[in-house]
Parts: structure tokens; sequence; C-alpha cells
């Protein structure tokens, strides 16, 4: 009994680290489809995130200072996506493709030149990551009584020592749905995405809240690839985000471009992951072991049969994809 | 214009011109609008008229020439320029968010802080008196998506008199609604005129002109050739300054001559695409030589009628001969391309989605449906250049502007569309002509055109079968008139006999069996 509930927070708090970077790459996209700019190059910013991120960091010894890089790097491909698609009308699929491809190769290579070890950037020590938040008092709860058994494990294993950037996600995911719900910026974001002729007949600028969104996007996705080399990993390999950015936009959809249901599916998609981790080599009863590779093939099905069926249909901003261009 | 030289005009414009590449919209555009009127600005397709209103706007930037405001100039670059110099302008395509309630598409733009909730607020209280000052009601928590028409016009007006518009532009704004929805909308405008704003409305239809206007500026191929007052002028007289020469508003025609029969239907049933069955056994005969009309309130069969002698829809019963010979048991010839090949045209009702394909060039529109004819085709690629020469002649025959080939066909106005569409069909020579709705959306010199167009080709012997929701229409041209109710033909009327008051009284289902 108590060891099933040990299990259970120990899978609930590697699904939160596993969800972290989706919940930002995420949103990430959120913002910028929401406007009407439809970004597939999230994994592309995510991995410059991640290798500017340790590179500064192995180089200064300052994870801060990494952030801040993986941040530029990650806004500065988001204006190029920009500059493509919205100043200069181009197909968004294809810039967004071009960003991931470009990445995939430099990032690598820039490695090699920097480091010389193999298109990896050294192994970050302890002060050259992000840091975790130690909350006090996890001995004190853990001596109450009655609440003290349940309460206790739950604080040291969930709540103390995150990651600092769990905690921003956490922040960001109120602040977004403060955004779309209840500030001039949301509502000007949402209205650029569904008919951006309205916008532009009401005196704003759709070019400007284009580009204000998709810089948001940028933040965010370098905030994304800075976690996975400097918080969750000490270090930057090569393909390191997996498939994360698209996974992050399967999220999206499936959460219908809004903020709860978004969260909501990159917790499941985390949460099948995390299972999928500790399945690994663990013999189930019937089967016996499953070979590693059908394991962690768990939540790309999940993906997949997701969007195929129970999603229904998820309707898209209605000006996604589509580069605005004053109508006759 | 009765301007005093006291007080300068709400809003003017001095030679303002607009380029689009190498068509010259505006043209030394130049309007005043005194200050409390309702001015009307009125052109066929294509004269400029929107393009004047969006340049005062700031929605397209002018080429050159000025913007007054109560005699000051002001430099309009922007729809927020435009805003902030008290002008608004409601759209002929409506600019509203559609999952948007009301209330919030009010707000974009005007939200008044970087949170909503005290903009909403006010906007609430705001609203309320506008609804009250004006009859500008509407649910203000509704999506605007569902709301009709009239309504999402309502949520148009209250956006600009919310961020404190005091010249309202609303371009061609009762195109899309039904006649009461117009008389609603006059009303407020005329509230409005009362309450001291100005108003300028945009629009080729004469009898709202000369109903709702105080002056009227009349625009022909981006100039300004007259400035008036309604209260001095006619109808007749600004058709004529419109089209540039004198148009009949009546057709003439000669009696017709009927000949042998074309087509014969008996016991037609149709079915619409959910399976509920539109047309319930429609029996009639279009001779060689005449035009039959079928009158009747839109949503009664007609549409469904005269696509599936078309072939474009599958016949659920009945027999149809054409010149004698018997094709309903005949389903390979029976469709679009067989009836075709057997000398039948077709003006379909929706010319954008039936009848042309908006993203082709005039050029290939112009062969749609005939592109294996091998005037058209080397051995193995078309040729283009005979194309062309094809599309240029008809060009000319019909009048269609501009007089490019090449260009694509949703570059071009309804009234010319139309025309490339029925060049199109005239210009194959067929013995039955199915023609939809010729003139809807079409300007009075084009439809003049078209109705002589028809006449011509009655009078040349083919038979002509006419679909139109427009009375007037209806009865300038058809030489005998089917009336269409609930999927049947509920009477026959000779032109003479065809008041306005009996047709009505029989599309409304009222049969006097006379
Ligand atoms: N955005 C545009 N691009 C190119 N040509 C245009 C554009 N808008 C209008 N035109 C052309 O300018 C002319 C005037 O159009 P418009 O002002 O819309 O006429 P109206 O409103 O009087 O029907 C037409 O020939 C039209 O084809
Ligand atoms: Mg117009």
């Amino acid at each position: 009994m108590e060891h099933a509930f040990l299990v259970a927070l120990l899978l609930t708090d590697a699904t939160v680290r596993v969800a972290t970077p989706l919940v930002l790459a995420a949103f990430a996209a959120l913002y910028s489809e929401r406007a009407g700019v439809v970004d597939i190059g999230l994994e592309g910013k995510m991995l410059a995130g991640a290798f500017f991120a340790a590179a500064v960091a192995s180089s200064t010894g300052n994870p801060w200072l990494g952030l801040l890089a993986a941040v530029a790097a990650s806004v500065g491909l988001a204006l190029v996506h920009g500059f493509a698609c919205i100043t200069h009308k181009g197909n968004q699929v294809v810039s967004g493709m071009a960003v991931n491809i470009l990445v995939a190769g430099l990032a690598p290579t820039l490695a090699y030149a920097w480091f010389r070890q193999g298109g990896q950037t050294p192994l970050l020590p302890g002060e050259a990551r992000l840091p975790q938040i130690h909350l006090p008092g996890v001995e004190a709860l853990a001596g109450i009584p009655v609440l003290g058994p349940v309460l206790g494990p739950v604080y040291r294993e969930l709540i103390d020592d995150a990651n600092v950037l769990v905690w921003l996600t956490v922040l960001l995911v109120v602040a977004t749905h403060w955004v779309f719900t209840r500030s001039r910026f949301g509502l000007r974001l949402r209205a650029v995405g569904e008919n951006p002729a309205a916008v532009d007949t009401a005196g704003l600028s759709v070019t400007r809240l284009r580009y204000q969104a998709v810089v948001v996007t940028g933040v965010l996705t370098g905030i994304a690839g800075a976690y996975l080399s400097t918080a969750h990993g000490a270090g930057f390999v090569r393909d390191m985000t997996a498939g994360k950015g698209y996974l992050a936009l399967a999220a999206l959809i499936f959460g219908k471009w809004r903020p709860w249901p978004t969260l909501f599916a990159c917790l499941l998609f985390a949460s099948t992951d995390a299972v999928q981790v500790r399945l690994q080599g663990v013999p189930l009863p019937v089967v016996g072991v499953i070979p590693v590779q059908f394991i962690q093939m768990l939540p790309y099905v999940l993906t997949v049969l997701l969007l195929a069926g129970f999603v229904g249909r998820a309707v898209a901003p209605r000006a996604g994809g589509i580069p605005y261009v004053k109508e006759r | 214009m009765p301007e005093s030289p006291q007080t300068p005009p709400a809003l003017e414009t001095r030679n303002v011109n607009k380029w689009f590449g190498a068509n010259h919209a505006n043209r030394d555009v130049s309007l005043a609008v005194p200050k409390g009127t309702i001015h009307g600005v009125v052109g066929e397709n294509g004269a400029g008229k929107s393009t004047i209103m969006s340049i005062v706007y700031g929605y397209l930037p002018a080429d050159s020439g000025a913007i007054l405001v109560d005699g000051r100039p002001v430099a309009v670059r922007s729809p927020r320029d435009a805003l902030a110099a008290g002008i608004g302008m409601v759209h002929q395509h409506f600019m509203l968010v559609d999952p948007f309630t009301v209330l919030e598409n009010v707000l974009l733009g005007a939200e008044g802080g970087v949170t909503l909730a005290a903009g909403m607020a006010r906007a609430r209280a705001e609203l309320a008196r506008l609804a009250r000052d004006y009859g500008l009601e509407v649910d203000l928590d509704r999506p605007v998506g569902d709301l009709p028409v009239g309504a999402q016009q309502r949520v148009e007006i209250l956006k600009a008199l919310y961020r404190g518009a005091e010249i309202l532009i609303l371009d061609e704004p009762t195109g899309v609604l039904t006649p009461q929805e117009a008389d609603h909308l006059f009303r407020i405008l005329r509230a409005l005129r009362e309450q001291g704003k100005t108003i300028v409305i945009i629009t080729h239809k004469l009898r709202e002109i000369m109903e709702l206007t105080d002056n009227v500026t009349v625009m022909r191929r981006g100039q300004v050739v007259a400035n008036l007052a309604t209260a001095g002028t006619s109808r007749e007289e600004l058709a004529e300054l419109m089209v540039g020469r004198k148009v009949l508003l009546r057709v003439e025609k000669a009696p017709a001559r009927p000949g042998a029969p074309v087509l014969e239907a008996a016991g037609l049933c149709v079915r619409d695409g959910a399976g509920v069955e539109r047309v319930k056994g429609v029996g009639l005969t279009v001779r060689a030589g005449e035009i039959v009309g079928i009158a009747g309130v839109s949503g009664n069969g007609q549409s469904e009628l005269l696509e599936a002698l078309a072939g474009m829809r599958p016949l659920a019963g009945g027999s149809v001969r054409l010149r004698g010979e018997e094709l309903a048991d005949r389903p390979a010839r029976f469709t679009a391309r067989g009836l075709r090949a057997l000398g039948v045209g077709h003006v379909p009702e929706d010319r954008q989605r039936v009848g042309l394909v908006t993203g082709f060039e005039a050029q290939e529109c112009a062969i749609l449906g005939h592109q294996g004819d091998p005037a058209f085709n080397g051995r193995f690629l078309m040729d283009r250049s005979a194309l062309f020469d094809r599309c240029a002649a008809e060009m000319d025959a019909y009048d269609i502007r501009p007089r490019d080939p090449r260009l694509p066909a949703a570059n071009f106005s309804g009234g010319n569309q139309q025309k490339i569409v029925l060049a199109r069909e005239i210009e194959r020579n067929p013995d039955l002509l199915l023609v939809g709705q010729p003139t809807r959306g079409v300007d009075i010199g084009a439809i003049e055109f078209i109705h002589r167009r028809l006449v011509a080709l009655r009078d040349q012997g083919k038979a002509i079968l006419l679909v139109s929701v427009e009375l007037d229409e209806i009865r300038a041209l058809s030489d005998r008139i089917l009336v269409m109710f609930d999927g049947r033909l509920v009477g026959e009327l000779g032109p003479e006999e065809a008041d306005e008051r009996r047709l009505g009284l029989m599309m409304a289902g009222v049969v006097d069996a006379a």
C-alpha cells in the first residue's frame, strides 16, 4: 500500500518533469497560432535553445546567461519565421520546417566547432545548471500526526526541490489563461487569428500583433530548450528534443487551441511517457517483458489515436496559416 | 449643392487618385458632404466607389489628393487616423470576429485599458444608450456569428458610433438585407441624421438613393461625373449618368413567334442533397423562339428544377424530351456534359461557385465545359493563343471590362463575371438556354445589356427558360410566366395579365385558378 503510494508519487513527479518542456512549447505555439501564424518550427527553436543554453552555461559557468542565450537564439529564429510569414507572406509550414532542418544540422555542427566533443557540449557541473528550489519544512510537515505520513511524501517528492523552470511554467499557465480571457492583448491576439481584416479596420496593426505573438513563442520555446539541456539534463546532445516540438503541437490541437485543455493534453502525454519509462524491462502479466522499442512508442501511438479518433473536430483559428493581404 | 459658406463640409475629398497597377480606379475624385446630411454615392460595379471610401477610411493609401474633415486637411494613413478624425465605416463585407460576442467585437481596438473589465462595463452602458437613441438593439452577449445579417450590420454601426464617429460611411449596406431589414436600417440612418451625424451611403440601387439621400455623387469609371441634390434629379437621370448613355429601364421586344417545342418535361421530381423532394411533379414546355419565365419566392424548388434540367442533379422521376427525343431514361447522356453536346446552354444561378472557377483566368473560364473542343487544342497541349483570341473577341462583343483575358475571373465585377458566363454559353449557339438569376448583383448598364442579349437570342429562334426571383425581370423578359410554389407549378400567366399583385398572391401559394 505504502509502496504503491510512493510509486504513484514518483510517477507524478516524473510526469511533471517530462511535461514541463511540453507545456512550455505547447503554450508557445498557443500564442503564435491563436494569432494566425502556424508554427511547426517549435522543434528547431527548442533545439537551438537547448544548444545555446548548454554552450553558454558551459563556457561561462552561469546557467542564467545560458537561459538568456537560449531565449535570444530562439527569438531570433522566431523572427526569421515572422519575417518570412508575416512580412513576406510566405508559406508558414515551409518556413517552420526550414527552421527545424536548419537547427537540426547547425546545432551539432556548432557544438563540434566549439567544444570538439562529437557534436555535444561537455557535461555541466551542478552549479552551471538551473537550480532547484528547496522549500523549508519538509521534516516539520512529516512530523505532523495523521496528516504527516500522507502530506509529507507529497510535499517531499512533488513540491520541494522542483526546478525553478517548473515553477515558472506553472506561473505561465495561469498567466496565459488570464491573458487570453481578461487582457487587451489576448483579445487582439484572438481576433487577429480569426479575422485579421477586422483587426485592421479597427485601427490596429495586424503585422505588429503577429510579430508580438511570434516573439512570445520564441521566448517560451527558448526556455523550453534551456530546460532540456540545463535543468532536466546536464548538457546538449544531438537531437535531444526528440520530437517534443511536434508532440507539443499535437497537444495544442488535442487541446483545441485552448489553455486548460492543452495543459491537460501535455500532462496526458507526459504521464504515458513516465509510465513508459517505468515499464521498461518490467515483466507484465500474460505478455512478459515487452521490447523497449515498443514501450517507447507508447506516447506517440497515443498521440495518433487521440488525434485520429477521440478529439472530434478541432476548430483551428480561422485565419491560421493564411498570410494577411488586404481584401478587395 | 446646398452648402452654406460659413460651415465647411463635414467631409471633402480633393482630386484623389488611385491606381491598382494599370487600372486607374480613382481619377481626380472630388466630392463634398455637407454636415448633417445623408449623401449617396452611386455608380456601376467597378466605378471606384468602394475605393474612394476605403481611402477616406485609411484602409487603402491614395496615390495623390487630399481629404478634409470639417474643412481641415487630415492625413489618414490608417483606419486609426480616420477613427481619430471621427470617420467610421461599415464595409461591404462585415469586419467582424464571428466567435466573439457583440461586446467583444465592439471593444476590439477601443478596449480602454490593458485589462478588459473596466472597458466592458463602460461599453455596456454606452451601447445601451446608443441602442435606445437609434433603435440599434442587439444582444451584447451573443456570438456575432449566430446573429442574422441585419443584426451583424447593427453591430458594425455600433462599433463606429462607440468610437465616436461623426461621419459614417456604409458600403452597399442593403445588398444582403431583406426589405424589412433595409427599412429598419433606413430608420436608423435617419435617426442618426437627426442627431447631426453625417452619413455617406454607397449603393447602386437608385430606389434607395431617391428614398433616403439629400445629395448624391455619381461615379463612372473612376471619375465623379455629377454632384446633385436628390430632390432635383430622377432615377432616369441618375441611371443615364451612371452608365454614360441613355438606359432603358424597360426591355423593348416584339411579340414572340414560338415554333416547335424544344424542351418538354412531364412529371419531374427532384430531391435535394438531404433527400427532401423539392420538385414535385412539374410539367412544362419551352418552344423555340420564346422565353418562359419561372417566378417564385426563392427556395420553392426553382433552383433544383433548373439544375436538374442542366444535368447537375439526378431526376427522381418524370420525363424530359429534348427536340422530341426522350432523355430521362438515358442517364449516360443526361449529364451536364451530355446535355451540352446536345445543345443545352446553362447560365447557373451561382456564377461564383458553379459558373466560374474564380481563380482561373478569364480566357480559361471562357471555355469551361468545352475545354476538349479541337479549336482550342493542339495535338498535345492547349492552344493558348486561340484561347486568348477567342476570349478577346467575346470581351469585345459583350463589352467585358477590363478587357484582359489573362486576368483571373475573381478580379472582375459581378456584372462582368456574368457576361463572361453568358458569352461562353451563348456563343456555343445552344438550342435551349437555361438561365438562373441572370442579373443578381449586376449593375444597371450590364442588366440592360444582358436583357437585350437574351431577347436577341430568342429572336434568333432559340428556346430560353428563365428562373429569377426578380419579378421585374420575369415580367420584362418572359413571353409566358409560370409560377412555382412549394415544388409545383401553380399557374401560368401571360405578361400582360401578370401584375405585381396577382403574381405576388400566386407566389405566396394563394391560387386563383383562372
Ligand atoms: N485591391 C484591389 N486590387 C486591384 N484592383 C482593385 C482592388 N480593389 C478594386 N480594384 C479595381 O478597382 C476598380 C474599382 O473598384 P471598386 O472601388 O471596388 O468599385 P465599386 O465599389 O464602385 O464597385 C475596379 O476595376 C476593381 O476591379
Ligand atoms: Mg464596391
